[in-house]
């Protein structure tokens, strides 16, 4: 079973060179335990653009697509047996790069 | 017959819908095929007489009730036909002393990861076996949103792969925790009810029952034989808690009217707990507080010192203004209604929107002789009150003294 871990950023959160490591060791402990699958971190919302070609036309906007204190800063996609596990990685992630941690499972 | 019927669905019911369960992995087929082997016993039972082991009667017809409805769905579609296998039964926890599906199952019921309303709804119909009307009733809401939040919550536990089994040791104590949160909640729904009469003695005993039934699986948590002797000794009081349709406070009691049965099993845990010599938790010292109040046989033989002591004890468990405001009520039986007043006045900031504050002022002011501010302050709890038995006994309580 795989779940996506949405990182939320709410404008609290830190970066820097301590936070990037502790994230490490986490990645470091999905891969021990078998729970990777994929991850990656997003440049800020200002840098998004959204197209929409739903009728054929391309129309290209800048900027996201919802305008929103809280932002989607980055993702892991894990692999875990049951919810309690996915929980339990969460929690530990959400520690790692001090931020809010969204569990949702894949269809 | 219906009786015998009625004693196999309060006993077994659990049992049956958890064993399902654990077997089908599905808890919507679960509670169908619960309902339905019910739905035969009431017709077979009564020609055929009671089994001798009905729980086993009901959780075999019950299982091949599931078994025929997944066959059907499997010919109409390929998704159900996965459903068939038979789930292989989840190795316990690493200490493995806790066997039992029916604890599964509330810890299931009672996730986190669900809203705590859910938990509520799932809980009473899945454990409990109360249907949708009766828990639509029981807390004034429309049938139609307490089928949708089980529903919703059935839902999520498959999507998300909610599982069923009893957490691990590392997780117990905040899991359970979950599960006390919501027993209490449907006591205290029961015991001060929403709208009109004083109580809902079938929440109670359904609450009372349910912490009995986690009492018996895990008889070692402190926080659990807490809950339970809290609940116990609460309900002991439950007949003198009420004249006509008023409520009557605890100084106005009848304590001969009291469940001394009840009374007696309460305090038999407090002392177990005290026995464990471990620190308590917030249940174990609301359940202490209720054994020194219970242990009085007059309001003036109350040891309020103990009282507060213990109120000492779960300020620092529980620093929450409400909390506080029942700990000033000792303050002023022990200190005197000023000392008490000036203490329940510094939480006015975080509990002025709260009826039991300016009910705790306005008998503070009436002790001190200051008539119109307690008035005053009775006059703002009943605009706050919701329980039409408790507004009578503050408009009782206001009037007294004007």
């Amino acid at each position: 079973m795989q779940y996506l871990f949405s990182v939320v950023d709410d404008g609290t959160g830190i970066t820097g060179p301590e936070v990037d490591a502790a994230i490490d060791v986490f990645n470091d402990r999905l891969r021990a335990g078998g729970h990777w699958v994929f991850a990656g971190g997003l440049a800020s919302p200002d840098a998004a653009t959204v197209v929409d070609n739903r009728d054929g036309a391309a129309l290209v906007t800048d900027g996201p697509f919802l305008e929103s204190k809280e932002y989607l800063a980055g993702f892991w996609v894990v692999e875990a047996p049951d919810l309690d596990v996915a929980l339990a990685l969460a929690s530990a992630g959400s520690r790692s790069c001090h931020r809010k941690v969204e569990v949702r499972p894949f269809r | 017959m219906t009786e015998a019927v009625t004693r196999a669905h309060r006993d077994e019911w659990a049992r049956v819908v958890s064993a399902l369960t654990r077997r089908f992995g599905d808890l919507d087929v679960a509670e169908e095929a619960a309902a339905e082997a019910f739905a035969t016993a009431v017709e077979r039972w009564p020609a055929d007489g009671v089994p001798p082991n009905p729980g086993a009667w009901l959780t075999t017809t019950a299982q091949r009730k599931a078994v025929d409805r997944l066959r059907r769905e499997a010919k109409r579609d390929d998704k159900h036909r996965e459903a068939l296998v038979v789930h292989e039964p989840q190795p316990t926890g690493a200490d493995g002393a806790i066997d039992d599906d029916r604890l599964r199952l509330l810890f299931t019921c009672c996730h986190p990861a669900l809203a705590v309303q859910a938990r509520v709804a799932l809980t009473l119909r899945l454990v409990g076996g109360l249907t949708v009307p009766e828990i639509a009733r029981a807390f004034l809401v429309a049938e139609s949103a307490v089928g949708q939040r089980i529903t919703r919550a059935k839902a999520k536990i498959k999507a998300a792969r909610v599982p069923y089994r009893v957490p691990s040791a590392e997780d117990l104590p905040a899991r359970v925790s979950s599960v006390l949160t919501v027993l209490f909640l449907v006591f205290n729904e029961g015991y001060l009810a929403t709208g009109t009469g004083p109580v809902r003695p079938d929440l109670t005993a359904e609450a009372i029952r349910l912490t009995r039934l986690l009492h018996a699986l895990l008889p070692h948590d402190g926080e659990v034989t807490g809950l339970l002797a809290l609940m116990l000794l609460t309900e002991a009081r439950r007949p003198a808690r009420v004249a006509g349709d008023e409520l009557v406070p605890l100084d106005e009691q009848d304590r001969g009217a009291w469940d001394h049965a009840l009374i007696a099993e309460g305090h038999a845990l407090v002392r177990e707990r005290l026995a464990a010599g471990v620190a308590p938790g917030r249940y174990q010292v609301l359940a202490a507080i209720n054994a020194v109040h219970t242990s009085a046989r007059h309001m003036h033989d109350t040891d309020w010192s103990q009282v507060l002591a213990l109120y000492d004890l779960l300020v620092r468990i529980d620093p929450s203004p409400v909390v506080a405001l029942n700990r000033a009520v000792a303050v002023a039986e022990l200190d005197g209604p000023e000392v008490a007043l000036a203490v329940v006045d510094r939480l006015e900031p975080e509990l002025a929107g709260y009826h039991a504050f300016h009910a705790t002022r306005a008998d503070l002011l009436r002790r001190l002789g200051r008539r119109a501010e307690s008035r005053a302050a009775y006059d703002r709890a009943v605009e706050l009150t919701g329980n039409t038995a408790e507004i009578a006994c503050l408009v009782r309580r206001r009037d007294q003294r004007a």
